[in-house]
């Protein structure tokens, strides 16, 4: 049943996953201006604009080019970028790799956090705990994230130095990539020094792109944890003699999950997808900066194959949150 | 006489609300020996469901508190018991089972662990006892196919099967105090019967004795040995069963009993006690009941009478009875 239904979502993601690649392309070459004279200046001649037009078949009309595109697509292909004449495909990996890391750390803290604020604020509702942790969750929404970056390198790195404030590892002592992710590649490096750094890297960005999820997946947890026990069942609990402890780790808090279980999920696609300000400051190499650098050149195959892996985790991600309901709840059925 | 389980000695239970502080159980006494079934009647708000939480230490906080009075368990005064210790002895020497059984049961957990976590916390048992014991359990409380029902989920059970686990569940450490609350109301009254016989079958073979809270008389014919009369958080009247339904003092016992729908009556109207409970926090001076009463008078108007005792173990709080 559970394969089943695993199956037929992974199918109805072909219709989405088309729809997406006609939007993207539509949107990219909707664009202004002249990708040739991007690339080759201004000051470039009439000719040469000419034949790099042709080369890149963007003297085609544009169901010709998305043809070519979508076939390209279909067979693995996903392009050669136009600046670096690279495979996209090999190049958007350091990339990836970077914003997945990135996105582990800040959810990590982010549910860590949120979820324990959350449950704490509704076991002590209208204690100062709640009072505070509530009003630091409203300043978390609605603080810019490009500000909270830059406090925090002022004062964990300018100030205290305590922490690196940008980058994601010591330029002097480069990293043996294996997967990208930095913490992995120093473990199987066995370089314990090179992780300790890596760590010391991804805190601070990810305290930054982690606030805001950390803030919304609070109140989600508190709001729904403060139903939840209400409910007799958590009444039941109680009259049985649990402690307080199980009653609300144990009883309460997988009753008051599935809410915060979507949050988690949308936020996480959300950070995948990559946060282009929060990378600027940091100078973290994710793929936000990538796709931002690459609209700044007009490397179409480029974006059009970065906003599609974006999208595709995001709709992956969606599909596994769908799946996780069903383990938290029962009664979630899919037929 | 054997002496009493459970003592109850002027349990004042105060709400604090908007409209300020309410006292929904207003000085009661009662006792519940060893063995016995003793049940509390009374409208809807009369403070029956809350003296039963507040034996348990369940009332909702930080609205509800215990004001005044002891509840003397064993010995120990509930009244001022230490949260911990509360949890040691809920579920294991006082249980409870609730009126709503389609959502008293953890949606999200299998029978089988919500049976067993009872009986490892209380009784230390390693998950394999403890699956067994509930199996074992299970079938005490006549459940045919337990092995098949542990590892079922609430929302697959019907509504009395669903009593008949949360009787489990209270059961499983043997308590020596079952407090039941309104557990019958819910149900089909084909149910109704079987999970009382079932009540019923088990205080006589385990001896718990049971505190049964209801507005149905019917229950507390069938099922008690001595009954409490509650009226706006002050008791009434008590006595034995015997008592209560063949010489019945108080005036509102007396309409409680006249408003049982019978087989034999005209078919006229059925019978109501005119008017309504008072409000909490409406109550002024005199009877409680008086404004509702046919036969009230000057006194009962100004003055509350005592809960006195009319003959051995039959009490009554009326003007009329002095």
């Amino acid at each position: 049943m559970m394969l089943n239904y695993t199956i037929r979502r992974l199918l109805m993601l072909v219709p989405v996953l088309l729809g997406m690649t006609i939007i993207v392309f539509l949107i990219i070459h909707a664009i202004p201006g002249d990708p040739a004279e991007v690339i080759l200046g201004e000051k470039a001649s009439e000719e040469s604009k000419q034949a790099l037009r042709q080369e890149l078949k963007l003297d085609q009309p544009l169901y010709v080019q998305y043809g070519d595109f979508l076939q390209n697509l279909v067979s693995g292909n996903l392009g050669t970028s136009i600046r670096t004449k690279e495979a996209i495909s090999e190049e958007i990996m350091p990339y990836l790799a970077a914003t997945l890391e990135l996105t582990i750390v800040s959810m990590v803290f982010a549910v860590f956090v949120g979820v324990n604020a959350g449950i704490i604020s509704a076991w002590k509702q209208n204690s100062w705990f709640d009072y505070i942790s509530m009003l630091i969750a409203l300043i978390g929404v609605s603080m810019p994230v490009f500000w909270l970056g830059l406090m925090e390198q002022w004062i964990f790195s300018l100030k205290l130095q305590w922490l690196p404030s940008i980058g994601r590892m010591n330029p002097r002592d480069p990293i043996e990539t294996v997967t990208n992710l930095y913490t992995i590649d120093a473990m199987l490096a066995g370089r314990w020094d090179q992780l300790w750094t890596a760590v010391k890297h991804l805190i601070l960005p990810g305290i930054a792109l982690g606030t805001i999820p950390m803030a919304i997946i609070a109140r989600m947890t508190r709001s729904s944890m403060l139903e939840v026990l209400r409910s007799d069942y958590i009444r039941t609990a109680r009259s049985k003699g649990m402690s307080q402890f199980l009653v609300i780790y144990k009883h309460a808090l997988r009753n008051a999950f599935i809410p915060v279980l979507t949050v988690i999920g949308l936020q996480t696609g959300m950070l995948l997808g990559g946060a282009v300000l929060t990378e600027t400051i940091f100078a973290w190499p994710g793929i936000g900066r990538y796709i931002f650098d690459a609209i700044g050149s007009r490397d179409y195959p480029v974006i059009q194959t970065g906003i599609l892996v974006i999208a595709f985790l995001f709709v992956m991600i969606n599909l596994l949150v769908d799946l996780l309901y069903h383990a938290v709840d029962p009664r979630i059925r899919y037929d | 006489m054997a002496v009493p389980l459970m003592t109850i000695q002027n349990l004042q239970t105060h709400f604090v609300t908007d409209k300020g502080r309410i006292p929904a159980v207003d000085g009661i006494d009662l006792h519940v020996r060893k063995g016995e079934i003793v049940g509390i009647v009374g409208e809807s708000g009369c403070g029956k469901s809350v003296t039963s939480l507040s034996i348990m230490g369940l009332l909702p906080k930080p609205a509800g508190t215990i004001a005044g009075g002891h509840i003397y368990f064993k010995g120990e005064d509930l009244a001022v018991c230490k949260e911990k210790r509360m949890q040691a002895l809920r579920g294991d020497e006082i249980s409870m089972i609730f009126q709503e059984p389609m959502t008293s049961l953890n949606p999200l957990m299998t029978i089988g662990e919500q049976i067993s976590e009872t009986l490892r916390v209380h009784r230390r048992k390693s998950r394999k006892e403890a699956w067994r014991d509930s199996i074992a359990m299970l079938q005490k409380v006549g459940i045919s196919r337990a092995e098949g029902i542990v590892r079922e989920y609430p929302h697959q059970l019907s509504g009395g099967m669903r009593q008949r686990v949360m009787i489990a569940i209270a059961l499983c450490c043997e308590p020596e105090l079952l407090i039941a609350d309104e557990p019958t109301t819910a149900l089909d009254v084909t149910i109704q019967a079987q999970i009382l016989d079932l009540m019923k079958k088990l205080n006589e073979e385990t001896g718990t004795a049971i505190l049964m809270i209801t507005h149905d008389l019917g229950v507390v014919a069938e099922m008690c040995h001595r009954v409490v009369v509650m009226y706006a958080g002050k008791i009434v009247e008590e006595g034995s069963v015997k008592d209560i339904f063949h010489k019945p003092r108080h005036p509102y016992t007396r309409g409680l009993i006249r408003s049982i729908p019978r087989m034999d009556s005209d078919g006229g109207r059925l019978y109501s006690i005119p008017g309504n409970v008072p409000l909490p926090g409406t109550i002024t001076e005199g009877c409680r009941f008086a404004p509702r009463c046919e036969h009230a008078f000057d006194r009962c108007m100004r003055e509350l009478p005592e809960l006195l005792e009319q003959e051995t173990g039959h009490r009554c709080r009326c003007w009329l009875q002095t």
